[in-house]
């Protein structure tokens, strides 16, 4: 296992270089130059060249690149050129709302995608498995930007339910977590039916069975809990793709997250601001999914013995 | 659903959506982008079948060109992407040792990003519009092909029939292309119909967010954009455009299940 973890790490490293090395690279190859974005295009060549010394934009690219990868080492991501404060502190300020909605997501798609995909295998082929595989496909083919102005529509300019935008109470997590979470909830019913179904014709569930269990308790207790692993391992891919999606689902709603953040940098041209964004969503990604592919050999002894 | 039922269903929309999408110039009833003021924000008429937006313009007009659009971005995307993934998951899995470890590790490195933010990073760089977003779509999209036929070459390539056409002096193009791809038909038909829905929707995120397609050009992704500004008064401007690329979604899930189930019966 420690083999495995320490391989698992090595190859995570050079992969997080190769990102932060892309991220770097593409910012500097946005169209514009930040300096006049700072002071204006008709600021004196003198004042631009002082601003671009005082930035170290002056400096060939290599060296800005090495100055970014020790800076960062220090988590230190650089300044904002229109908001007060440091990138670094404005995407602290952010990621909170982008993790609770995140999370809230995650769990919508698990309240919807378990009682489903159960119904769906316990109640192969009936009416029941029908429904859950066109509600599993209508989530799939709904794209987040339209199922978010479509649930506004109807339960808070309709219905007068639920607020319209903006981050709050209890209330104004329902349509945004509902938007985010639906194509995870889609992906894991098809999912958690598909496991049920293998793992039901094992032998340790025949005997179960034998043992006179009630067809309930060998469901839930025996087949859904080994069926859990390939679970998991969704729910933590997915959980980057949450995080991606919620660009989209913070725009919508007005979510003060990073995702609305990122979108607002590069629309403003706001270069440290969009990299430190950037940076930030696609670390936690990569990390989460190496905490699932750990986690995954942690819960499977199989696995963990197996190589 | 049986994977019949599913092909039928999902091969039916697109034939249907394609020959819409063919048909826009003849059949839409008006330019879609004439605009008429006096006739903004109107509701579904005889004239207007799903209403006019903000500018006067109609709407079905606008929702038959921009199929033009979705086709148009899922053709081109996987098109281009499985070239590029073809070319470099072939030169991966048929040579290996270094020339894969260096080809893997940058499709690694393209992978650890969600790929709408690595879209929206290199719509960014490149600036909005049609092809920029096409080309952004590629540079991340052929990565799964790539990594998808490295696979299935390294199945191979050990097999006998590779060997003898080794031996009788094959190049390794003429290998690939001619004993390898045929092998490979299968699992890229069906990842390339999954990659086309994937195309669709990034494109109309981008679009979305102001990235993409630029107005007056009718992308459904744009005309959500725009139609959002207008939820309370206009509610027709998102339900029509989300409509439509919804059934083309549907449409292209269908037939990749279908196609799946089929094949995968097919090689038990």
């Amino acid at each position: 296992m420690k083999r495995y973890l320490l391989h698992r790490l090595l190859l995570f490293l050079p992969t997080l270089l190769g990102s932060l090395t892309l991220v770097f690279f593409l910012i500097h190859l946005v169209p514009g130059d930040p300096v006049e974005v700072m002071l204006g295009e008709t600021a004196s060549s003198v004042d631009k060249g002082a601003l671009r010394r005082e930035l170290g934009l002056d400096l060939p690219l290599w060296t800005q690149y090495l100055r970014f990868l020790t800076a960062l080492a220090q988590g230190d991501l650089g300044r904002s050129l229109y908001e007060q404060g440091g990138v670094a502190e404005l995407i602290l300020i952010r990621f909170p709302a982008t993790l609770e909605l995140t999370l809230a997501a995650m769990g919508v798609a698990l309240f919807i995608a378990f009682p489903l995909g159960i119904m769906a295998a316990v109640k192969k082929n009936s009416w029941m498995d029908r429904s859950s595989l066109i509600f599993s496909l209508l989530g799939l083919a709904m794209p987040n930007f339209w199922l978010g102005p479509l649930l506004m529509i109807v339960f808070s300019i309709g219905l007068g339910w639920l607020p319209v935008s903006g981050r709050g109470g209890l209330a104004h997590f329902i349509l945004p977590s509902l938007t985010l979470g639906m194509t995870m909830a889609a992906i894991l019913i098809r999912m958690v039916r598909s496991s049920l179904l293998e793992t039901i014709h094992e032998d340790y569930i025949q005997t179960a069975r034998a043992k006179g269990l009630s067809e309930w308790r060998v469901w839930l207790k025996h087949a859904l809990r080994n069926s859990l692993l390939s679970v998991i391992t969704i729910v933590g891919l997915q959980f980057g793709a949450l995080l991606a999606g919620s660009i989209i689902t913070e725009t919508i709603f007005a979510w003060p997250g990073i995702g609305r953040l990122t979108i607002q940098a590069i629309q403003t041209r706001d270069y440290p601001l969009a990299q430190g964004c950037v940076l930030v969503i696609s670390t936690t990604y990569l990390v989460v999914n190496l905490l699932t592919d750990m986690l995954y050999r942690l819960v499977d002894p199989r696995i963990r013995y197996g190589r | 659903m049986g994977d019949k039922t599913f092909l039928f269903t999902g091969l039916t929309i697109l034939i249907l959506l394609s020959g819409l999408a063919l048909a826009a110039p003849v059949i839409a009833p008006y330019s879609p982008t004439q605009q008429n003021l006096e006739q903004d924000l109107l509701t579904s008429s005889k004239e207007h079948p799903l209403g006019t937006d903000k500018l006067g313009r109609d709407m079905l007009s606008r929702v038959l060109y921009g199929a033009r659009i979705s086709v148009w971005v899922g053709i081109s995307t996987v098109s281009v992407s499985l070239l590029i993934g073809f070319l470099i998951g072939s030169l991966s899995g048929y040579f290996g040792g270094w020339i894969d470890q260096l080809l893997m590790r940058l499709v690694d490195v393209l992978m650890a990003f969600p790929g709408i933010l690595l879209a929206i990073a290199f719509t960014a760089v490149l600036g909005p519009g049609l092809n920029h977003v096409i080309l952004a779509l590629c540079l991340i999209g052929w990565t799964s092909y790539a990594r998808l036929v490295r696979g299935e070459i390294i199945a191979i390539r050990e097999r006998e029939f590779i060997h003898a056409a080794q031996a009788l002096g094959g190049s390794p193009t003429r290998i690939v292309l001619l004993h390898m791809l045929p092998n490979l038909f299968s699992p890229l038909l069906i990842q390339a119909t999954f990659g086309m829905a994937a195309a669709i929707i990034a494109e109309g995120s981008l679009s979305f967010l102001g990235l993409g397609v630029q107005p007056p050009t009718p992308s459904w992704g744009s005309m959500l954009n725009e139609g959002r500004q207008f939820l309370l008064v206009a509610p027709h401007l998102t339900t029509f455009p989300g409509l439509a690329i919804m059934i083309t979604v549907l449409g292209l899930n269908f037939v990749g299940d279908g196609l799946r189930d089929k094949l995968e019966k097919k090689g038990k």
